[in-house]
């Protein structure tokens, strides 16, 4: 009994060990990020400050996020991934729901949107309750602590043509994009999340993240407008396994994607109705 | 007026010395570049590479039928010679990317060819696709360091042109096919890495004294100390044993 107790003991400790290399992969000083205490937002018709977000980040945000915008918080250490996403470390300046092409800062307004809805699946609630001048205060708060909001621009946010009918044959093109693009490989071919390779996805971290369902009523992280759901797959998801599909959609395919993907979704949607009618077999695994 | 003279063949002196090591200094930098080559090699047996199970994707075990992949953290030709070794000048002071190739980093038979990539800072390199299965390109920078990315690339995909700012070792992946993992070594100045039989050549290199550098996956590393002469070779082996 004893001999198995003591061997519990030395694996939760190399696991310990292990797992503390991933979270401190960046640790900046209380100086240096106190020096960036002159970061603004302009967001929302706002201006936002740094030293306005003080109070509401130490009241709400402290827990998961830490003191140092490292993803330290006292809570941290029980999110466990998948079922329960490791809080954004600010510090690293790298965000999944962005505007902006991969490997780019994002814009204001994708920081202030990413508070307002919060992230579906995770412990990330919905903040809405703060008023649009606390929200931009944050904004201001969360850019402080990432040295890259300094020596960066935020890229170019994705141009993204306006939203066309939905046809049956542009549901039918989306399939053939769904096939050719392989989303099928982690999203499978229901979009069930069971392709071959989302068993071992994980993300930048090293800890093992699911890929996106599309059937089990749960909005996607980045928000669940036809136009958020384009922007997910064209930008991709910075820090997860989500790439970006810029140089292999065109804008006008991307389109086609979003209608075939509504209609795996429970959401009602016109091209949902419209699938009903065709009676479309799902893409073939094996090409 | 004697005083004078001295003090006029003094300054003359001087500007002259000036000339002259300005000159030099610019015979240094522009004199026939010489080259630092080598063989590294690998002592005692070489591990076991365990082969690689793709049957989460039938297209690449198809590629592979009759050349089953294996691991490639120690690659060891017949001949002793350790491929996938980076050598770069330690603490390089010279010109800024002084590497003006283009290499490429292609996925082919759901592998990264070559496994390794040396690279200059700033110097532009392509990944390309040879695969009819989609990857998707992977780069795993510290961020307070470099700036990572990860974008698809499907069968037919166009090539992707990069460059990296900073000196990292920087680890890459494909999470479609979590086997496929290789590195981008960022070093300042020339680099080279070994070939299969174990050669090098570090083209590009001044006259001058150098402290050579070779790294070894994970993060092995030896130096050796060489004088380049003017347009001349100068040799650098290195034996590893992990």
């Amino acid at each position: 009994m004893r001999t198995r107790l003591h061997k519990w003991f030395l694996l939760l400790g190399a696991a310990a060990f292990f797992a503390l290399p991933l979270t401190s992969r960046a640790q900046l000083t209380t100086e240096d990020i106190a020096s960036r205490d002159n970061m603004e937002s302009h967001v929302a018709g706002y201006t936002g400050h740094v030293q306005d977000a003080a109070y509401d980040y130490r009241r709400y945000c402290v827990g998961c996020h830490g003191d140092m915008g490292d993803a330290n918080g006292e809570v941290a250490q029980w999110l466990l991934p998948p079922m329960w996403p490791k809080p954004r470390n600010f510090q690293l300046g790298v965000f999944k729901c962005r505007s902006t092409p991969t490997g780019t800062l994002p814009t204001d307004d994708d920081l202030f949107n990413a508070i307002t809805r919060g992230f579906d699946r995770s412990a990330m609630p919905i903040w809405n309750q703060f008023t649009k001048y606390q929200r931009a205060n944050l904004v201001a708060y969360v850019k402080h602590f990432s040295p890259r909001f300094v020596t960066e621009k935020p890229g170019t946010p994705i141009s993204i043509p306006p939203e066309p009918e939905v046809t049956p044959e542009r549901i039918k093109a989306g399939r053939e994009v769904f096939a050719r693009v392989q989303c099928w490989k982690c999203h499978g071919v229901q979009g069930m999340a069971n392709g071959p390779s989302a068993s071992t996805l994980q993300d930048d971290l090293g800890f093992p993240i699911a890929a996106f369902n599309f059937t089990d009523g749960t909005r996607p992280k980045c928000g669940d407008t036809d136009e958020d759901i384009y922007r997910i797959f064209m930008t991709g998801l910075d820090g997860t396994p989500m790439p970006s599909f810029a140089d292999n959609i065109k804008p006008d395919e991307a389109w086609d994607l979003v209608f075939y993907l509504r209609t795996f979704m429970q959401q009602p949607s016109k091209a949902k109705e419209i699938a009903k009618t065709l009676n479309l077999k799902p893409v073939s695994a094996n090409p | 007026m004697k005083r004078q003279r001295n003090f006029v063949a003094l300054v003359s002196t001087i500007v002259l010395l000036c000339c002259g090591a300005l000159l030099l200094n610019q015979k240094v930098s522009a004199a026939g570049e010489g080259k630092i080559t080598g063989n590294v090699k690998f002592e005692g047996a070489p591990p076991h590479m365990r082969g690689i199970d793709m049957s989460k994707d039938p297209w690449c075990v198809k590629a592979n039928a009759d050349h089953p992949q294996h691991l490639e953290n120690v690659v060891v030709a017949t001949n002793g010679g350790l491929e996938n070794v980076v050598l770069y000048i330690d603490g390089w002071s010279g010109d800024a990317t002084v590497e003006k190739t283009v290499p490429v980093f292609d996925q082919k038979n759901c592998m990264y060819t070559p496994h390794i990539l040396g690279l200059d800072v700033n110097q532009t390199f392509k990944v390309t696709t040879s695969d009819q299965t989609a990857h998707n390109i992977h780069p795993l920078p510290n961020p307070m360091i470099n700036v990572g990315w990860n974008q698809s690339q499907p069968p037919g995909a166009p090539p992707i042109e990069k460059s990296w700012k900073n000196p990292e070792v920087i680890p890459v992946q494909c999470n479609i096919h979590p086997w496929m993992h290789g590195y981008f070594v960022v070093v300042k100045g020339p680099v080279a890495v070994t070939d299969d039989s174990g050669n090098y050549t570090i083209e590009n290199v001044p006259p001058g004294t150098y402290t050579v550098k070779a790294w070894h996956e994970p993060d092995t590393t030896q130096t050796a100390k060489v004088t380049v002469s003017a347009g001349g070779s100068a040799t650098a082996n290195f034996s590893f044993n992990k």
